[in-house]
């Protein structure tokens, strides 16, 4: 590969039909982590991560009290993506929405609970569409690709349902606005958003002798500390595995998150702390000083949960532990040493500002290896795919459904841990087979094209022998274009 | 441990005949071992599953839901299976199934997202681990080692881990053409990765034969797949489905009924499919946690504590429930609404694994669920 399929490939979400290669790959790269738009047009239909944990809140409620009124017949149907120009997949052309399977399972649950769920579904599957709309027409791409790292790092999955509703909020309120600014502020927008806070049971940790726990012990509801965030922000989020912190550490780091909760969530001493539905109830706070990784942590209210968040992204553990990652995102399973020191130097001596790292990974000779470093997962190699064809347009819907069939539902990690980097995960023989059977449906919407110039398009002069033989020898246009879409070229990166 | 309350229901109601003539499948057994562990998602209501008719607690905690039981055979004077659970319910009458009750993860709380956690991964407490125990199953087992498969689009928590495993799944895609097949396989042939992986594939969609174009959904289907991946020389020795729904909250009584057709459909269209294979076949039914022993406002159950697990096989020592039964009286329930645990549900699947794999118990059990006080259970299996 030469740098600018590498740019396009490896840095950005594929090549796109009509779209030249650029001719100053380095320049085209860092040029978008300034160019970024936070909030791009595809976005404008998204809820405020406010009014979509008000919603949340709300059924939350009424499954606490078990006095659900009927609901309003005729609920308001989620939108499914801003209409855009350039070519569109109808809602018939793939027969998967793979989604079916849990309105059986809604039926059996009382109806405030159904509602939760149903309602959540919809605002994400909505979500889903727009997530994929901004990839497929984003001039941002190698940004686009660091939302969807970074959204990953900081997962929120839809293997809990409850949060479904926030999840797209979480992306695109707490992730895209910090993704260009400095480590401890997007740490601290991404863990203490309203989703987190579902996602890991925030929301209802208590403070072993804070006033709420002692009104809880009197309900029928005994509640108390949960340790969950803690540990995960611990493990996953900053320091990571083996970066020295105790399980005395994760309680008492989870002691100094209590009372960051929900906004509206049943307390009337609840403080507004966050623009994006958290508050902070002094009620279920554990009252005193914590000790975290050896510091004292004297603060009262919610700045003593700030403080520890901002030590942490401070932490040398954390540096290298968002080094390793990234340097694993671009430059292979098995990141090389040299880069991951480069990487945490550069987090370290700019005080975690991520243009800074973004940049020292450009500059980074391993990210630019000529052969291919990555398997595509499957979310990438659909958006990789989509883009070669110049699909712009995918019912949210349908969208949903095809990443769910591909083994790779979109914000549906199976825990916190995000989904791996890793091809071993994503390499089944399974899975190779699911990308044929949808090439050879997106080639269909797309009869016209010529697989042979659009493979020299999309990859220059790099494409392999065996595939521009296969493409040239195929028997019809569309079952070339299949081949072209999965091709090994197109397969990794 | 055994506990000396500990019951064992079945022998006598089922008389000598069936206690003591082999099953014409374990008499066969030589060939390789194979596991199906099937996870029922969203808390099976154990009480729902094998009712303990004979409790006199029974049918004024159970309300409508005892009404199911009214004509169902009763194991030992006990027990009851739902009548939905007819194959199940044969199978356990052939000794090749049992049933270990008021069992639990060492999971104390009601969240299906942290309680699967546990229940796949094996660890101690939710998100303590982040490999499934049917991984490092499959790591302690000796070479050739066995396949590890998830018939499902993705692999679960359960399987993943150190060691590769693969997944297939019917697909609602439509099949792509054969000659585009044909053609990427070509395409792949001088790239040694993807060109072993395509191999496999078509080994395995043509292992899946018919069954391949039909819906998981259907778990009659979903069982005949699952025998036709693992049965023959090249089957998979480990294997993984999961079955969702079952979070009665409401309407209960029909909607656990539908439940439990269907897993029975699933466990019998399997065991059929294995046909002489049965003999060397294990398969573990679990569920993350149990549901309240009454009933709430809406025809439903609540997220509860211990439950019902099911072991079934040509090698299991069936016929027999297996459990310290701690009563449905409200001071025996647990927080005053769960069916208290009383067995560990972890050294039922870590002993019948062990045991099914000629494993030295008390390293599998550390393996593949560390930190539990528990040991794994001895003598489900036939010796």
């Amino acid at each position: 590969m030469d740098q600018s399929v590498i740019a396009v490939n490896r840095f950005g979400l594929g090549a796109r039909a009509g779209e030249p290669l650029p001719a100053q790959p380095r320049e085209w790269l860092l040029r978008q982590l300034s160019a970024f738009d936070p909030r791009p047009a595809a976005l404008a239909g998204a809820a405020s991560s406010r009014e979509a944990t008000g919603v949340l809140v709300g059924r939350l409620q009424q499954l606490r009290q078990g006095n659900a009124r009927p609901e309003r017949p005729g609920a308001p149907q989620a939108a499914t993506g801003q209409p855009m120009s350039g070519r569109a997949m109808s809602e018939q052309a793939m027969d998967a929405s793979g989604m079916d399977g849990m309105n059986a399972e809604l039926a059996a649950l009382p109806a405030p609970a159904r509602n939760l769920l149903r309602e959540g579904r919809e605002r994400f599957i909505a979500d889903v569409g727009r997530r994929g709309a901004v990839a497929l027409t984003s001039p941002t791409p190698f940004a686009e690709r660091l939302v969807h790292f970074w959204a990953n790092h900081f997962t929120v999955s839809a293997a809990k349902p409850q949060a479904a509703a926030v999840i797209g909020p979480h992306e695109f309120d707490a992730i895209r606005p910090h993704m260009t600014g400095r480590f401890a502020d997007l740490l601290k927008a991404a863990v203490l958003h309203p989703a987190m806070l579902v996602y890991l049971d925030q929301f209802q940790s208590i403070g072993p002798n804070s006033r709420a726990s002692g009104l809880a012990a009197a309900r029928e509801r005994p509640r108390g500390l949960n340790e969950n965030l803690a540990r995960e922000i611990l493990e996953l989020h900053t320091l990571g595995v083996g970066g020295g912190y105790s399980q005395a550490d994760v309680t008492e780091f989870a002691g100094a998150l209590t009372g960051w909760t929900l906004t509206g969530l049943g307390r009337r001493a609840a403080r507004d702390v966050g623009e994006h539905g958290a508050s902070f109830v002094a009620l279920a706070h554990e009252p005193g000083a914590r000790q975290v990784l050896g510091r004292t942590y004297r603060q009262d209210g919610p700045a003593q949960a700030l403080a520890v968040l901002d030590d942490l992204a401070a932490h040398p553990a954390t540096a290298r532990h968002v080094a390793t990652k990234l340097a694993r995102h671009f430059a292979g399973d098995t990141p090389p040493a040299p880069m991951v020191a480069r990487l945490e130097a550069a987090f370290t001596e700019s005080g975690g500002d991520l243009p800074t790292v973004y940049r020292a990974l450009v500059d980074s000779p391993e990210a630019w290896a000529e052969q291919p470093v990555k398997f595509r997962q499957p979310w990438e190699w659909t958006l990789a795919a989509l883009r070669a064809t110049g699909i712009e347009q995918v019912p949210a819907q349908r969208f949903t459904g095809l990443l769910n069939q591909l083994g790779q539902g979109a914000w549906q990690a199976p825990s916190p841990a995000g989904y791996d980097d890793l091809a071993a995960s994503w390499l089944g023989p399974d899975a190779l087979v699911r990308r044929a059977e949808v090439a050879e449906r997106l080639a269909a919407l797309v009869p016209e094209d010529d697989a042979r110039a659009l493979g020299r398009q999309l990859f220059g002069g790099g494409l392999s022998e065996a595939t521009a033989s296969a493409i040239a020898r195929a028997e019809t246009p569309a079952q070339a274009t299949a081949l072209l879409l999965v091709a090994p070229e197109m397969l990794r990166r | 441990m055994i506990d000396r309350r500990q019951i064992l229901i079945g022998g006598a109601a089922l008389g000598a005949a069936t206690l003591f003539v082999p099953s014409l499948a374990a008499a066969q057994a030589t060939g390789p071992k194979r596991l199906l562990f099937v996870l029922l998602r969203g808390a099976a209501d154990g009480l729902g599953l094998l009712a303990p008719v004979g409790d006199p607690d029974f049918e004024r905690q159970r309300g409508v839901l005892a009404e199911d039981f009214a004509g169902a055979p009763k194991i030992g004077g006990m027990f009851a299976f739902h009548p939905g659970l007819e194959r199940t319910a044969a199978m356990f009458a052939s000794g090749e199934a049992l049933v270990a009750h008021a069992v639990a993860s060492s999971y104390r709380e009601r969240s299906h997202f942290d309680a699967q956690n546990l229940l796949e991964t094996g660890g101690a407490s939710a998100h303590a681990l982040r490999d499934g125990w049917l991984n490092r199953l499959l790591g302690q087992l000796g070479t050739p080692r066995p396949t590890g498969l998830a018939i499902a689009p993705a692999i679960p928590l359960a399987l993943r881990g150190a060691l590769p495993v693969t997944n297939f799944a019917p697909s609602p895609l439509p099949d792509a053409a054969a000659p585009l097949l044909a053609r990427v396989g070509e395409l792949y042939a001088g790239d040694d990765q993807l060109h072993a992986l395509w191999q496999q594939a078509l080994a395995t969609r043509a292992m899946a034969g018919d069954s391949a174009g039909g819906n998981l959904r259907n778990a009659e289907v979903a069982g005949t797949l699952a025998a036709s991946l693992m049965s023959g020389p090249g089957g998979a020795g480990i294997a993984m489905l999961d079955l969702d729904g079952w979070d009665t909250h409401a309407n209960q009584r029909g909607a656990l009924a539908r439940q439990l057709r269907q897993l029975d459909a699933l466990l019998g269209a399997y065991r059929s499919g294995m046909g002489e294979a049965w003999g060397d076949t294990l398969v573990l039914v679990a569920t993350e946690f149990g549901r309240t022993v009454r009933l709430n406002g809406t025809g439903g159950t609540d997220h509860g504590t211990a439950g019902a697990a099911l072991v079934l096989g040509g090698a299991v020592r069936g016929g027999r429930v297996i459990a310290d039964w701690p009563g449905l009286a409200d001071a025996a329930l647990h927080d005053g609404r769960d069916l208290r645990p009383t067995g560990s549900l972890e050294a039922v699947l870590a002993g019948a694994a062990a045991a099914h794999f000629a494993l030295d118990p008390a390293p599998t059990m550390a393996a593949l669920f560390p930190g539990r006080q528990h040991a794994a259970v001895p003598g489900l299996l036939k010796a």
